[in-house]
């Protein structure tokens, strides 16, 4: 009998089988990250000399202060939104039988079935001056001059609130269908009325499910470079198009670092956030 | 918040519920249930008894007839304002909430302050024995302590009706037996009109005042429980409380008392006609229970053959295949020293006593 085999924990197989993607991640995540980071502490374009100059020229100048500002407050509006409306659909899908869920899943993924760019076209064309919305209200007699509903915050967050839709309402539905059908009849029986239900035993149980919904929609509205900058047009400007300019037309690979190194640090704060909130969710109570 | 509204009545009036397909889940259903009464729903899963309770919750629209709690009809009435008190069988606790909270939860409902709401919870976690638990989560308890928990979130509410589904089901045999116990202790101090839905007969013979058995939507018979045990109504009841030996046979003479059977095993017996009028000349079965068979030394009674004796502690089951190739159970209280019968011996077996022997129709 060899002692080798028996001493062996099976437990530590997984180690050696994560090692290719742990490879991976290293030389094409962790790396270009460290040279990032390197980049970035450099005050000229060249690299040529050490300091904290990119940064401290970010975090006094308003019109970048600016662009950080609108482009954290553009995810928290598609949160939003992707929240209001996508909870009623994954709480109505947890309610219909199986065929209409068949339909409600359909619906819910068909955006991801489609490439972006698709997506973002017909939002130009359904957003645009002459476009759909535009030309209806006009052929109604409703107004006079179009409306500007293309190249405004409000015509990016809509199209964002689309594209992002499946990455709030799954994690919802998955949380919703977790919930025991007999805890809603279970409060009612007690005399609580479907608001009551909903904001005292729904809701909270529900609460891992918007966290996860909403620090998924959240990192991918503030990055989606494609549709804020076919949407946003040449005058709403956000933080990855920002990044690009700097990167790519302005050659100024040390300040586009800095502004990417902000830009993660300022994601990883928030997303920290909804992080916590989801862990003090879990002793949700309250009076 | 009213007083205590324990005892009220409830009379579930000719309701009959269709599926959306169209097949018929509950038909006429006729219950008059007095206030304070301990009301066993009992039948085989699918009989329609959940529905049943879910129309009186009011969580089902019936399609016939109506409910009365009291006074009321509260047909019109949605769930939450019906103050049914609900127990479920899997408890349905809020995991989220301390149990404290949960036992409140009712009350939080009706706008009772929270320091009242503590103390009434407090109140009836002493009731149902668990005073220490109020600031635990539910799946810190076990089994038993969160549907004690469960009863004390339904009483809370002081209903005025108490259902409970299944409320057994998923604990085990010796813990069952202490929460029966248990419920029907806390169901006496409260005083509450109570309706127990179970498949499980012991269940509902222990617990019931009244035992309403319900089959394929209908309800075959309602009465106390020695009345379905002993004096059932329908082939049904008589088959499914209590173990029974059906054996057909023709009506020989009949009046309304008493029926003289022919027994296909092979004799004639006196037995009671249960099912209604008989008619004679007409195809009977009759119902003995396998304690309301002995075995006879003279020549009355059917001849069989004994194929297996089970010694079952306080009774001995002895398997006796009769003249017409048909089985039956005889159950031997053990008394002293019962002789064990050897396998292939020829008894005869007859009833203890006419009364003991139901006659149905037999429906083909």
């Amino acid at each position: 009998m060899g002692t080798a085999p028996a001493s062996r924990d099976v437990t530590s197989y997984g180690m050696g089988l994560a090692a290719p993607l742990a490879l991976f991640f290293l030389v094409f995540f962790v790396a270009p990250l460290l040279q990032l980071l390197w980049l970035s502490l450099h005050n000229d374009t060249a690299a040529l000399h050490w300091g904290f100059g990119q940064y401290l020229h970010f975090l006094t100048d308003p019109f970048s202060l600016g662009v950080l500002g609108s482009t954290l407050l553009l995810g928290a509006e598609v949160t939003a939104v992707c929240l209001v409306l996508g909870f009623p659909i994954a709480w109505l899908y947890q309610r219909v039988g199986p065929r209409l869920q068949t339909i409600i899943i359909l619906i819910v993924l068909l955006p991801l079935l489609t490439s972006v760019v698709v997506r973002t076209f017909a939002w130009i064309v359904i957003l645009g001056r002459q476009g759909i919305i535009n030309a209806t209200l006009q052929s109604l007699g409703i107004i006079d001059t179009p409306l500007k509903l293309l190249y405004t915050q409000f015509g990016v967050v809509i199209a964002l609130a689309q594209v992002q839709m499946p990455l709030m309402t799954l994690p919802l539905i998955t949380a919703l269908g977790r919930i025991d059908p007999n805890l809603d009849d279970a409060s009612c029986s007690l005399g609580a009325g479907s608001w009551r239900t909903f904001f005292r035993v729904v809701l909270p149980l529900s609460l891992p499910g918007v966290i996860a919904g909403c620090t998924l929609t959240y990192a991918a509205a503030i990055t989606a470079f494609i549709t804020q900058s076919l949407i946003g047009g040449g005058q709403m400007l956000f933080m990855p198009m920002y990044l690009y300019q700097q990167a790519s037309t302005l050659q100024n690979w040390p300040f586009a670092s800095a502004i990417s190194i902000i830009f993660l640090l300022a994601v990883l704060a928030v997303v920290s956030v909804f992080t916590t909130l989801g862990r003090m969710s879990r002793g949700y109570g309250g009076a | 918040m009213a007083e205590t509204q324990g005892g009220r009545s409830l009379v579930v009036d000719a309701v009959t519920h269709r599926y959306p397909s169209g097949a018929l889940a509950v038909e006429n259903i006729n219950l008059d249930i007095k206030g304070g009464e301990i009301i066993a729903l009992l039948g085989p899963s699918g009989c329609g008894k959940t529905t049943l309770l879910r129309i009186i919750a009011g969580f089902i629209a019936q399609s016939q007839g109506r409910i009365i709690i009291g006074d009321d009809i509260v047909d019109a009435l949605p769930p939450n304002r019906r103050a049914v008190g609900i127990v479920f069988q899997n408890y349905a606790l809020f995991p989220h909430l301390s149990i404290s909270e949960n036992v409140g939860y009712g009350l939080a409902a009706r706008g009772v302050d929270k320091a009242t709401r503590q103390r009434e919870a407090q109140r009836l976690l002493e009731l149902v024995q668990l005073p220490t638990m109020s600031e635990r989560l539910p799946r810190q308890l076990s089994g038993g302590q969160q549907q004690r928990v469960a009863l004390a979130r339904a009483l809370a509410i002081k209903p005025s009706i108490l259902l409970l589904d299944e409320p057994f089901a998923a604990l085990d045999k010796n813990l069952r037996l202490d929460m029966q116990i248990e419920v029907k202790r806390l169901q006496r101090v409260s005083g509450i009109t109570t309706l127990i839905v179970t498949h499980d007969q012991e269940e509902a013979l222990s617990m019931a005042d009244r035992v309403a058995v319900l089959s394929h939507g209908k309800l075959e018979q309602f009465g106390s429980p020695s009345d379905v045990y002993d004096r059932p109504q329908t082939l049904f009841v008589n088959t499914f409380v209590g173990a029974s030996n059906r054996m057909p046979g023709v009506v020989v003479s009949a009046d309304r008392t008493a029926a003289k059977v022919r027994l296909d095993a092979g004799a004639e017996i006196i037995a009671r006609p249960a099912g209604g009028a008989l008619t004679e000349g007409g195809r009977v079965t009759v119902c003995i229970r396998p304690e309301h068979l002995q075995f006879v030394g003279d020549e009355t009674g059917f001849a069989g053959v004994v194929g297996m004796s089970l010694p079952l502690g306080a009774t001995v089951v002895h398997e006796v295949t009769t003249a017409d190739g048909s089985g039956v159970k005889v159950s031997q209280a053990r008394i002293g020293e019962t002789r064990a019968l050897e396998s292939g011996a020829a008894v005869r077996l007859a009833p203890l006593a006419p009364s003991l022997a139901n006659a149905f129709p037999a429906t083909l």
